[in-house]
């Protein structure tokens, strides 16, 4: 099994993503520059964060146009799981692979910082190494993370329970104060209808060892790993 | 011909605008009050076509396929000769 880690001019954490993925997990990964069309031979793939294109005309449109993008919408219509974090997640909201649309945040300041999060299903390739209503600890760092949808289409996924991750207090409740952008229902990562897709904010590769201050997010990892293992 | 399109791209109507939002509390802050403050972006792109309608019809296009987030946005398309 190999994993893509899709690359982008201005993507930056490529890097954490495939130590975390090859020296933490133990699986394979393999950078692939977006001018690759054939992504085939992976089982899945991962849209790193940081700044492609600049974050230029909008955060990930223009990565979002770009040809390897096809070839993640046929992973994603094959079933093959895809995760975007953070640029990442605007890439696929971008792209017309999650719903919605990643705004600036609501005090329009870069956050950087430690958040808690509530896993509000594990009915997903990326979250069923958790407990439901189980509150982690992952930090975010972004300046567009306000997540936008109509509300036809917000109360569409609470029905179908599409969201995978909101912020909340060490307790697990959700409140303005721990909304770090605004993001309506305090949001934090979405799946798309058929559940192997998701986009969030927060980083889970910057929260997989306990040297970092927490290991939560390598569970979304090996959640993936065992998705497509069983698959 | 040449023509010369100027695309204005804005939030929807109702939109949180933070950008705005700040720029009014400044001018607030200067003493200048205003009922409401909200930005754009401007985009001035120049074209070669047959014909205006069809110069319109590409820069349309344009903004559909990526200049433009239907979700968020609303666009208006100003066409000129140039």
């Amino acid at each position: 099994m190999t994993i893509a880690i899709i690359e982008f001019g201005g993507s930056n954490c490529n890097l954490d993503v495939l130590h975390v993925l090859e020296d933490v997990v133990g699986v394979d990964a393999e950078r692939v520059w977006y001018k690759e069309t054939d992504l085939d031979r992976f089982e899945g793939a991962i849209i790193p964060g940081g700044f492609s294109y600049g974050d230029y005309l909008r955060s990930g449109a223009i990565a979002s146009r770009t040809p390897i993008i096809n070839s993640v919408k046929k992973m994603a219509d094959e079933g093959k799981p895809i995760m975007g974090i953070c640029n990442g997640f605007q890439i696929l909201t971008e792209s017309g692979l999650l719903n919605g649309a990643l705004m600036t945040n609501k005090y329009p300041k870069f956050r950087c910082e430690w958040t808690n999060l509530r896993v509000e299903t594990t009915d997903s390739p990326f979250t069923s190494a958790f407990k439901e209503g189980e509150v982690i600890r992952i930090p975010i760092a972004h300046m567009d993370g306000n997540f936008y949808a109509d509300e036809a289409t917000l109360s569409a996924m609470e029905d179908e329970k599409l969201v995978t991750f909101r912020y909340v207090d060490k307790e697990g409740r959700v409140t303005d104060e721990v909304n770090p952008n605004g993001s309506q229902e305090n949001i934090a990562g979405i799946l798309n209808g058929k559940r192997n897709v998701m986009g969030l904010m927060p980083h889970p590769e910057r929260a997989a060892e306990s040297i970092l201050g927490s290991n939560d997010g390598i569970r979304m990892f090996q959640s993936m790993v065992e998705y497509i293992n069983n698959r | 011909m040449q023509y010369r399109a100027e695309v204005t791209i804005e939030l929807k109507p109702g939109m949180l605008d933070p950008e705005g939002t700040t720029i009014k509390r400044a001018l607030e802050h200067l003493g200048y009050h205003t009922n409401e403050l909200r930005t754009s972006k401007r985009y001035i792109i120049d074209l070669e076509e047959e014909s205006a309608e069809r110069a319109e019809k590409k820069v349309d296009e344009m903004c559909q396929k990526l200049i433009a987030n239907p979700i968020i946005h609303n666009y208006t398309i100003d066409m000129r000769e140039a």
